[in-house]
Parts: C-alpha cells; structure tokens; sequence
C-alpha cells in the first residue's frame, strides 16, 4: 500500500535528494584529494584499532569493531597503488560506507569537509590516467586550486 | 487450540501477507523467475500444511491456485493482470477462511467451486480477459451464516474445538488485506473475543533479537571502558554500583544469547504427527527415530532449516519408503523406519535424515537426465553413481512418478539444498539402492553462539571453536614434555601411541616472521579433530576461552576458507575465527565428507614402519656398552628406594602398586642396594602383568631409526644398533621377561630374506615386542592394531608378503580377517600365519578352516620365526 504524496511534497523530496547526491565528503590519499558521495558515507571515525586479516587480499587493512558491528577496513593507499603511509604519519582516519548491507571503512589520511559539487565542475577520466584509477574514479571535478577525483564506492570494494 | 494449528495460522498468515507483496511484485514484473518460485512455493507450503491438517477448503483453492502458478513457472503461460488478480481472488479467499479458522477453530463454511474453476479455467488456458470482473470474489464465501459447526473438520485434526462457550461467532471481518497483513498472528485472538488463548511464549522477529545483541555488545564495551576508568581512579563511591552494573550486563548478555539457542528438537515436534499422518495418508508403516534432539542451534539457523527439514521427512516418507507390500517382498519388516539424528562435529551441526526403503533408482533418474536433456547418454554413462544421484539437487527434477498432495511436483530437493546453502550450509546423500537414502545435512557454525579458545600467532589473536578441539599440549620448554620433531620440515608430535600431524598456524596464515624462527619448536598444541581426523595446531600463546557470537565475514574475505566467521571479544576487540575444517583442506589433513575417506591413499593410513623413527630409553647395566630398549615398551621409569626390594623362593620381588612385581636384574652381578640407596628400575606391563628391569642408570630417551645389525649371540639382546654415534646393544625384552615368569616368552632370532611382514596385533604391547624382533630376524614389519585397518591397507593397494595376525581382536578378529582375506583381493593367496595367547586343537582348526596355514602361540617367537620361514620358502596351497 503506498501513500501519495502532494506533487509538491514531491518534488521537495526530489529536490532535497538531488542536491544531497551532489554533495561530496572529500579526503585525501598520499596528497589526492578524493570525493565519496555523502549518501554512501555512513560514519567518520577516528584511528581504531585494526585487527590484521591474514591471506586477505592486501587491499584489505584488516577489521574493525563499529559499535558492535564488524567493519571491514580497505587502505585506500594500497587499493589506488599508492605508496604505504610514512612511519610516524598520524593514522589513518575510517570512512565508513555501506554495501549490500556489510560495512566497509575506506582508510584515508585525513577527513576534509562535505561539498557541494556543481554539475559543471565535472570532467570525464583523462584517458591517460592509470587504468587502475580510471577504474575506481567516477571522473574528475576541477576545483579552484586543485583537482578532486570522485571516487566510486562500489568499484573500490570491488576487490579479488 | 491444537498448537500445530495455531503455529499453522501463524505461519499462513505470514505467507500470505508475502504473497500479497510478492505478486504485486510479479504484476510489474511478470518475467522475474525468482519472485515466480517464490510466490509458488509459498503457495505450495500453504497447500501442503493445509493437506496434513485435513483443511480441504484451503487446500482445494490453493491446490488450484498451484496449478495456475506452476504453468507460470514452467513459462506455459504468460503472466496476465488478470491472472494475478485470479490469483490474488484465490488469496483473499485463503485469507478469509484462515481467519474463519483462527476465530472458530475450524473451516468455515463456503462454497469456492466458482473460484475454483476459473483457476482450473486459467490453467487450461482459457483465460477469458471479461472474467475478472465477475470474479467469485469473496462474496460468496462470506461465512458469516455459516454455523459454528466444529464437527465439520474433516478427518484427523485433533484439535479439540475450544471449550469456551463459543460466543456467536463474530463474523469473520473479511475486509480485503485486513489485520492479517500485520505482523504474524500474535494479536490473532484479539478481535471479537477469539478462542485464542495467550500462549506463553510470544513469536519475536530475529531482527528484534539481533539488535538486542547488538546492544548488548555495545553495554558490554562501554561497561569495559567504565571499569577501566574506574580501575585507574580507585573512586570507592563508583566501585559498587559499577560492579552491580557489571554483573547486570553480564546477566544480560548471557540472556540474550539464551534466547537465541534452541534445541534441534523444537523443529521436530511436529514431525511425529506429520509422519503419523503420512503413514495412514499414504497406507504405509512408519516408524520415526529421533536422536539428538538436544543439541542446540541457533534460533535463526533453526527457523530457517525446519521447512526444509520437514520437506525432506515427507520426502522419505513418500518416496524412500514403500509400501508394506513392496516391503515385505523385499524380506523387509513392515514397518519402514525414517531417522532424524543431529549431532555436533568438527564445528559443523550434521543432521541426517535417513530411510531404510528403497534407495534412488539410478537407472530411472539416469532416464530422467536424459529425458529432460540435462545430459547426453555419453555424459550420464560415464558418470559415477554418486554424482547421478546429485542430480536430484537440481530445479524440477522429482523421480516420483506420481504427483502426490505430499511432495511431489518439482518443488524437491532442490529448495532444500538452496535453504540450506542459504545458511551456509552443504547437503550430501548417501543411498544405496534397495537399502535406503541418507540425506546429510551440514550447518556451519556461521549463525551460532560458540564457546572458542582464543589463541595467539605471529603476534595476532585468533578464536578456534571450542567444539573442534581435543586437548591442549604444552610443546617444548620442558624436558619431559611433548616435543614437536619433524620429518623433513613438517611437524609432527608424538602424542601417547599416535603420530600427530601439526600444522603451524603462523606458517599456514603466512604470519612468520624471522625473529619467529628460534621459538618454532615451543608453544602449545590444539588437538583438533574434524571428522575422523586428528591433527594439532601450533599456537604461540593459549589464553581464555569466550563465548562468541559468529559473525560472518564480508563477502571480499569470504574465498578465505581458513576462516569460519569472526566477532568481537569482550574487550572490543575484532577476532577472525578459524575453521579447523578449512584448515584441514588447505593442509590436506583430511577429506571432507564420508565419500572422499577412500582417496586418503596410503599416507592416510600408515601402519607402524619399522623404518620409521623409535624413541629409545638408554641406560647403562653392567659393563659401560649403553644398552636400548623401545621407549614404547617400557610403562614407567622407578627409583625404588633400596629397602623396598624383597626376596622370596630365589626372586627378586618389589610390592608395587597393591601388587608383587617380580624384577630381574640386568647384569649378573647384581647386588641389592645399599640401604639408603635407590635402584632405577624399567617397568614393563602388559594388562595385569608386570616385571621390573633393574638397571644401573637410566642415560637418555633419543630418537633413531633402529636398525639392528647381527643378531646378538648373547642371549637377551636382539643385536647392536648405532645410536647416536655409540654402538648400543638393544634388549630382547622378551627374553629378560621371561626371566620373571613363565608367561612372558622368549626367542632368540635367526637372519632371514627381507620379506614384507604384516603384523596384525592389538595389544600395543605385543606389538612392540614383536616388531623390533621381527625386525632384528630381517622382516620389513609393518603393523596394525586392528583386522579392519589391515583391510584398509589392502583397499589401498600395500603389498606384503605374508600376514601374521593375532586371533583374538576387537571388531574384526583374526578367523574374520583370514576369511575376508581368503575370499577376495590382491591378497587371496598370501600365507598366513595365526597368532594366539591359546594354543587348543579348536582353535588351531577354526584358524586353519578361516585360511591360516599356521598356527603359532604368541609366547613362541622361535616357532613363529620358524614358521614364517617355512611359510615364505613354500609356496602356499590355497
């Protein structure tokens, strides 16, 4: 049985839902800055204790205890090829996202803040980027100073 | 209100209610399979309780609705709006008489046959597009008028009608989707003062559950944190009440898991009854053994395998069993027997359902397969029995000929392998034709509530479900401990008679690290027994053990199968949990089910290689030469203190134990100890007998190969053996046994061919004594402690030269060995040669009849000798 909604209510939802798929969580990898879609993003978390997973696959940085939920932590490092965080770097900050119903935390090196991100900004993958970036990156979005790749939460956890 | 009834209300109520979701789902949609089976098999449920409980209104409309929806799911028929509006009328139907029941106890009263045959019409084909709209609806059925009548409840429902004064009825409120699209039938009884007393337990949805767990783990984590706290302040104020508080959560928490274990037996209750019911339904006897109906599973893994349970009790039932006729001409009793068994094993929960009828006709589902073209003739020919007999697994296929209101019809075997690997778990059968089917069903720990041993390695922590662990030995450190030795780099323990195989979880898990290496060989040791195997894992460190709830894993980590899930400990911690069962696999411990036992090969089972490594007690008697005995045969070291040693009648005795032992002395010159001083004596025993071995010093325990060269002239020695670097002379025990009494014996032994001896033997002891002599007369001995075993070793295919068995053995005993040898195998025309503690002309000629060719006492080791020369020098008359 569904309800209807007014046409008005309607379109306030859509609205509400629309200019809320354009906001972005940025956060930066060795230096990157990276956005996530805020609706896929489900908790920030500061440095947890991770329990290593053995003959994971290496992406994988390990488990963490959410609130009494598992969260399966990926080091967003090691999943874009970049290089293993400096010794003595503050640790890593937990974006947690949600899939099918299992959690993930995407390990960054910090947390910026929530944008709003302008349907102009966007630009398609250069074609000469690292296949494995254009894999994960949805596009790229031209910042006043710099560039904010967007990253697509569904084929970063597509790992193995 | 019968309780199956009321359970039936509720769970009709609830399917119905999907139904309603679904088939809208499938207006939308109408090429989604998967909400097609769905909704048919709910539909399909619905008919069959109603069948069992002898509901014939609801079971003739969902009968006919059934039709309608197996053509759509066969794809005979398109999916129309006005098929699913037949079918939703068909609903509303089933909802309407539900609720008649649920507020009567009993059918109501109504006439569906116009509903009915346009369903019959729909399935034919004929699906006028203008016959909607004068749909029989529910007008007709509006029981409203209809009298109480309970007496109309057809056949075998017990359920007495409610002894409250029925109140005239209150009409059923019928209105479309009423209150039964709320959650279950809780509240059934409400309205109108229904029969419905409360029950005293109350249906809670898992989720419900779940997130009091959930909860819980969070109170407990925050309860943690606070002691802590509390700990590093030492603020007496808080103390108690914090305390209490602990306390409290971990009441709760203990509470809360409770709720979600249940006995496997609650989802049997109502087997005995459905069984009962199938038997007079069907004309059949039926017997239903139920075992194990305590162990526990979790709530969750219970609900969700009870319908497949059920589905397969009917299944044996209506198609593994015949009827008393078939039964009979058989030379079967009547009565057939259906046996639910439930047990824990290697942290799996095993049911099996079996029958003893008629088996799987290989031949008809091999037609079958064709027929339905799932395979080629060619394909089907070289397939082995066991995976013909899978195909009973796939979609649709059902070897009953007839379509029954029982099973039947396709919806088999295939929805219970998918509910059961739903929950993570696997479904296996074993059936033998004309003998019966086995259906085993495995559940993984996935969803339950275990106790775990916690367990450190290259510095992580791991949980190992309690269930899978034997014991727990502390390797290295010290002297007398067990020690982890290695073949070649891999581990093995020695533990009690058997060769532990290791496997070092750091290693598996690729944890080492190189500072490890010096510490590899201490640690513990966790027995783990998955199936019929036996094998230790190495850990570094044992903490506590927990109770856990099982988490699985995310699906990315999912291909890891060392892991079987992991939680969260009690101090918040994540902790990956180990699957002895994926360990076993990854390491090739052992097979997984019954049906790979046979690939073991040979390194499965070994017997005792006199090649193989012996420990060998050293110790000095007499002159400075060390002497070695086999660890194996000597039961305890003593140091008697000199005083206690006694003579009597020319003996040396010692009061050991409640006993006299009589003690030799190794060196001829002995003398008794100075008082004050001690005499280190090796005890040897057998049963109720023993002796004592006085020896001078006891040197060392070392592990070689013996290897005896030249048989020793000097009686009571088998020979010398280099052992670590110094010649050694190695003890005849038989011979210095004999010398405590008559019933030891004794041998010397003569040089012969390397031949191939099997020594079948149970006592471990003889075993041991005959095999280093055996050894020393060159025989390649190798021995077992059982017949079976020594059958097993023909299945794999050892060669031997010659048998020598002992007679009186447990489970296949020598005359049983001889016959089975003598009747088929590779074996057939070996020598045998028997070996008993009695020598008596019966049992000579019972051993000869079975097929031995000697006969020898076991205290005559030159007459075995003797006689295994003879044996191997003439060729055999069998």
């Amino acid at each position: 049985m569904q309800t209807q909604m007014p046409p008005s209510t309607q379109r306030a939802v859509a609205a509400v839902t629309e200019s809320a798929a354009a906001m972005f969580l940025t956060l930066t990898v060795a230096g990157q800055l990276c956005g996530v879609p805020v609706l896929a993003v489900r908790d920030i978390l500061a440095a947890q204790a991770i329990t290593r997973v053995p003959l994971a696959p290496r992406e994988v940085a390990g488990s963490l205890n959410l609130r009494g939920r598992i969260v399966t932590a990926i080091d967003l490092r090691r999943r874009l090829g970049l290089p293993p965080r400096e010794a003595g770097a503050p640790p890593p900050m937990s974006v947690v996202v949600e899939q099918s119903g299992e959690l993930y935390s995407l390990l960054s090196d910090s947390v910026g803040e929530v944008l709003a991100l302008p349907e102009e900004g966007f630009a398609a993958n250069p074609p000469t980027l690292d296949p494995l970036w254009r894999d994960v990156s949805r596009g790229v979005h031209k910042e006043d100073e710099r560039l904010l790749i967007v990253l697509d939460v569904d084929r970063i956890l597509a790992i193995g | 209100m019968d309780d199956l009834l009321a359970d039936f209300l509720t769970e009709t109520n609830e399917g119905l209610a999907a139904l309603d979701v679904a088939l809208l789902k499938l207006e939308k949609a109408p090429d989604d399979r998967q909400t097609l089976s769905e909704i048919f098999r709910n539909v399909h449920t619905i008919k069959g309780t109603c069948g069992f409980l002898g509901l014939s209104r609801l079971e003739k409309v969902a009968h006919a609705a059934e039709n309608v929806l197996g053509k759509y799911r066969e794809g005979s028929l398109k999916v129309t709006p006005a098929g699913i509006t037949l079918i939703l009328s068909a609903l509303d139907c089933l909802k309407g008489i539900v609720s008649g029941l649920e507020n009567t106890g009993s059918e109501p009263v109504g006439d569906d046959t116009a509903l009915i045959a346009s369903l019959d019409a729909a399935w034919r084909g004929e699906m006028p597009a203008a016959a909607e709209p004068e749909m029989p609806s529910f007008g007709d059925e509006k029981p409203a008028e209809a009298p109480p009548a309970p007496e109309a409840v057809a056949e075998p429902v017990a359920a007495p009608p409610p002894a409250v004064v029925a109140p005239p009825p209150a009409p059923p409120s019928i209105s479309r989707g009423g209150e039964h699209d709320g959650e279950g039938g809780g509240g059934g009884g409400g309205g109108g003062g229904g029969p419905i007393t409360p029950a005293q337990t109350i249906r809670v949805s898992v989720d419900v559950l779940e997130d009091l767990m959930t909860l819980v783990s969070e109170l407990v984590l925050t309860r943690n944190q606070l002691l802590q706290l509390v700990r590093a302040r030492s603020d007496a104020a808080l103390t108690v009440p914090l305390q209490r508080l602990s306390h409290i959560t971990s009441e709760l928490q203990e509470g809360v898991m409770k709720t979600r274990m249940q006995p496997i037996g609650n989802a049997w209750q109502k087997l005995p009854r459905i069984v009962r019911d199938l038997a007079n339904e069907l004309g059949k006897k039926i017997e239903l053994v139920m075992k194990g109906a305590e162990t526990e599973l979790d709530r969750q893994v219970l609900e969700l395998i009870k319908d497949p349970l059920t589905h397969m009790v009917r299944n044996s039932g209506d198609h593994g069993l015949e009827n008393p006729e078939q039964r009979r001409a058989a030379g079967k009793p009547e009565v057939g027997r259906i046996l639910l068994n439930a047990y824990h094993e290697g942290g799996h929960i095993i049911i099996e359902i079996g029958d003893d009828g008629r088996g799987l006709a290989v031949d008809k589902i091999k037609a079958k397969v064709v027929g339905q073209g799932l395979a080629t003739e060619a394909e089907v020919a070289s397939m082995s029995e066991r995976e013909i007999q899978h195909f009973i697994f796939r979609a649709g296929f059902s070897t009953a000929a007839a379509i029954t209101s029982v099973s039947g019809r396709g919806v088999g075997m295939d929805v219970v392998k998918t509910n059961v690997e739903k929950i993570g778990g696997t479904i296996d059968l074993r059936s033998t034709e004309g003998k019966g089917t086995t259906f085993f069903i495995k559940i993984p720990l996935t969803l339950a509530i275990v106790s775990a041993l916690i367990v450190e390695a290259g510095g992580e922590r791991f949980a190992i479900p309690q269930i899978g662990v034997v014991e727990l030995v502390r390797a290295g450190g010290s002297a007398e401990g067990a020690q982890i030795e290695r073949i070649h780099d891999t581990p093995v323990m020695r533990l009690r008679d058997r060769l532990l195989p290791l496997v070092s979880l750091s290693r598996l898990l690729q944890l080492e690290h190189a500072a490890d290496e010096g510490r590899r060989d201490a640690g513990f040791v966790v027995v783990t027994q998955v199936g019929a195997n036996v094998f230790g894992i190495i850990v570094d460190k044992v903490f506590d053990t927990e109770e856990i709830v099982v988490k699985p894993v995310a699906p990315i980590l999912r291909h890891v199968t060392m892991f079987s899930g992991n939680t969260i400990l009690g101090d918040g911690s994540v902790i990956m949990i180990l699957d002895p069962n994926g360990i076993a696999r990854a390491t090739g411990v052992g097979a997984d089910g019954p049906s790979e036992d046979a690939s073991r090969g040979p390194e499965g089972m070994r017997g005792h290689r006199s090649s193989e490594r012996t420990a060998l007690l050293l110790f000095r008697a007499g002159d400075d030469t060390p002497k070695a005995v086999p660890l194996g045969l000597v039961a305890r070291l003593e140091d008697l203190p000199g005083e206690s040693i006694e003579h009597s009648g020319g003996k040396t005795l010692v009061q050991y134990r409640g006993k006299l032992m009589p003690l030799v002395a190794m060196s001829g010159g002995w003398m008794p100890p100075e008082p004050g001083k001690r005499q280190a004596v090796l005890v040897f025993n057998d049963r109720d007998r023993a002796m004592g071995l006085m020896v001078d010093t006891i040197l060392d325990v070392v592990e070689e190969h013996l290897l005896i060269e030249g048989a020793s002239e000097q009686p009571g020695f088998l020979g010398s053996a280099v052992i670590c670097g110094k010649v050694t002379d190695v003890i005849d025990c038989a011979w210095w046994l004999h010398q405590a009494g008559d019933d030891w014996f004794r041998g010397t032994a003569p040089a012969a061919a390397r031949k191939r001896v099997l020594l079948v033997e149970d006592s471990a002891f003889f075993r041991h004594l005959l095999v280093p002599g055996l050894t020393a007369a060159g025989y390649d001995v190798t021995a077992v402690d059982t017949g079976l075993q020594a059958l097993q070793l023909r299945e794999q295919g050892a060669p031997f030269d010659i048998i020598v068995s002992d007679i009186e053995m447990p489970d296949l005993d020598g005359i049983g060995l001889a016959r089975a040898v003598r009747e088929s195998g590779t074996w057939q025309s070996l020598p045998m040669i028997a070996l008993s503690g009695r020598v008596e002309a019966e049992q000579v000629r019972r051993a000869r009849e079975a097929g031995f060719n000697e006969y020898v006492g076991k205290s005559e080791r030159e007459a075995l000798l003797a006689a295994l020369s003879e044996c191997l020098a003439t060729p055999v008359i069998s």
